[in-house]
């Protein structure tokens, strides 16, 4: 199972890297929301460091909608879907390789964005990376499994761009608000065991939504 | 062997299927000609499992692993190279690709080029070997001779008849009743969703059974 979720992952990351359409793209948008966010606030109303936490996950949230909008976009060019529907291969590993492929790409785009947000908010992200490291990764992968469930859903609808969001955020709500908590915390000096419940919260998000998404995937995809 | 019994099913107030049944047996080729709307790309579908049918089954012996489908669209990836599509394919299917396919359908020469890269009639030489790549034991080929030239369509002839010989299951839906009559056995008449017609070709040509076809179908 894991052995074909790898081929189809290593398949998608092969042809991103080719085209570097997607992730170019997401990495420009990153940039300009940072942007708008660095000029269109007063810095003298709020204090950087309360408004900080906001701003990073805000932006890697809409970077990784964009991020999730091309998942299954790619299959549907020459109905590749088809093809792998038809394979012998279980629809969870079909589920996990999509999965893995978008956290490698949403990784990307977080990676970039962050020397970003460090820069143009003059925020001190490196005492805290390896703690900060650990609440975007625990968040990512929970929205990210989601987004990939969401992304099947929808592919094959007309309006597949504006229906993803739609659907997506209204569940990326609570891990978002628990990130923010934790990485507020991490920015105000606290100790990461003060996020604890945080993380705990986003541990428990992850294997609920990573199990119900890999359980659903099949009626998404089955005609 | 390939059995489908009572098939049924409709995408809304359209039947696509209405209640089709037939088996083939080891080395039986069953060319499906039709209109369009008739229900043979529902019907292929169908039989490979990519549709679940509101009514009736289908069997194919070996299951998904067993079923090679040539559809519509090539289903290849434009960004891979034709090599990279194969290997990938062939990897779903725990194999691995053959230089033979690339060579017998005349891509050695393509074989590191990128699908976006390919004509029309290539990309549908890709999409031949991708069909082939796990040596399926049964062909499920929707119109598979387009975009195929004069050359590439006699090679693709040759290499269906050998299939047949060695015992593949083959099911050819097309438009064009030249082109499925000489390989088949066994030849159905789709209208409506229904088979109006399904009989051994008994050695008859082209020209029997476009006769035959244009009186079950066309009313002519």
């Amino acid at each position: 199972m894991l052995r074909h979720a790898w081929r189809i992952a290593r398949k998608d990351l092969l042809i991103e890297f080719r085209s570097r359409t997607a992730i170019l793209a997401v990495a420009v948008f990153t940039v300009l929301v940072l942007l708008v966010f660095n000029f269109g606030r007063d810095p003298t109303a709020v204090a950087t460091r309360d408004l900080a936490p906001s701003i990073l996950w805000v932006t890697f949230t809409f970077a990784a909608v964009l991020t999730l909008n091309r998942a299954f976009h790619l299959e549907l060019e020459n109905q590749a879907l088809e093809g792998l529907l038809l394979a012998p291969v279980a629809r969870g590993s079909l589920y996990l390789g999509k999965l893995l492929a978008n956290l490698a790409f949403v990784t990307i785009v977080e990676a970039i964005g962050l020397p970003l947000f460090a820069l143009f908010f003059n925020v001190p992200v490196l005492p805290v990376l390896p703690s900060l490291a650990g609440v975007i990764a625990l968040a990512t992968v929970g929205f990210v499994a989601v987004g990939t469930l969401f992304s099947a859903m929808t592919v094959r609808t007309r309006f597949a761009e504006l229906l993803l969001p739609v659907l997506l955020l209204p569940f990326m709500i609570p891990p978002l608000i628990w990130a923010v908590l934790a990485t507020a915390a991490l920015f105000a000096g606290r100790p990461l065991s003060e996020a604890g419940g945080w993380l705990r919260l986003l541990g428990a998000y992850d294997i609920v939504f990573v199990t119900l998404a890999y359980l659903l995937f099949p009626a998404t995809v089955d005609e | 062997m390939l059995r489908a019994e009572g098939l049924r099913h409709a995408f809304g107030p359209v039947r696509a299927l209405d209640d089709v049944s037939f088996t083939l047996q080891d080395g039986q080729t069953l060319a499906v000609f039709g209109p369009n709307g008739a229900g043979k790309t529902t019907l292929l579908k169908v039989v490979a499992g990519l549709i679940r049918p509101q009514g009736g089954r289908a069997r194919v012996d070996g299951g998904r692993r067993a079923v090679g489908w040539i559809g519509h669209q090539p289903q290849l990836y434009a960004q891979l190279t034709v090599w990279e599509n194969l290997r990938f394919w062939a990897s779903l299917y725990d194999v691995a690709p053959s230089d033979a396919i690339l060579a017998r359908l005349g891509l050695d020469v393509h074989r590191d080029r990128l699908v976006r890269a390919l004509s029309r009639g290539l990309v549908q030489r890709v999409a031949i070997a991708r069909a082939l790549v796990h040596d399926p034991r049964v062909l499920l080929l929707d119109e598979p001779f387009t975009g195929l030239d004069r050359m590439a369509a006699e090679e693709f002839r040759k290499l269906l008849a050998e299939q047949a010989a060695s015992g593949r299951v083959t099911v050819l839906v097309t438009h064009n009743v030249e082109e499925g009559t000489e390989l088949a056995t066994d030849v159905a008449f789709m209208r409506g969703g229904r088979f109006v017609y399904l009989a051994p070709r008994a050695g008859r040509g082209a020209g029997e059974i476009g006769d035959a076809y244009r009186r079950a179908v066309a009313g002519g």
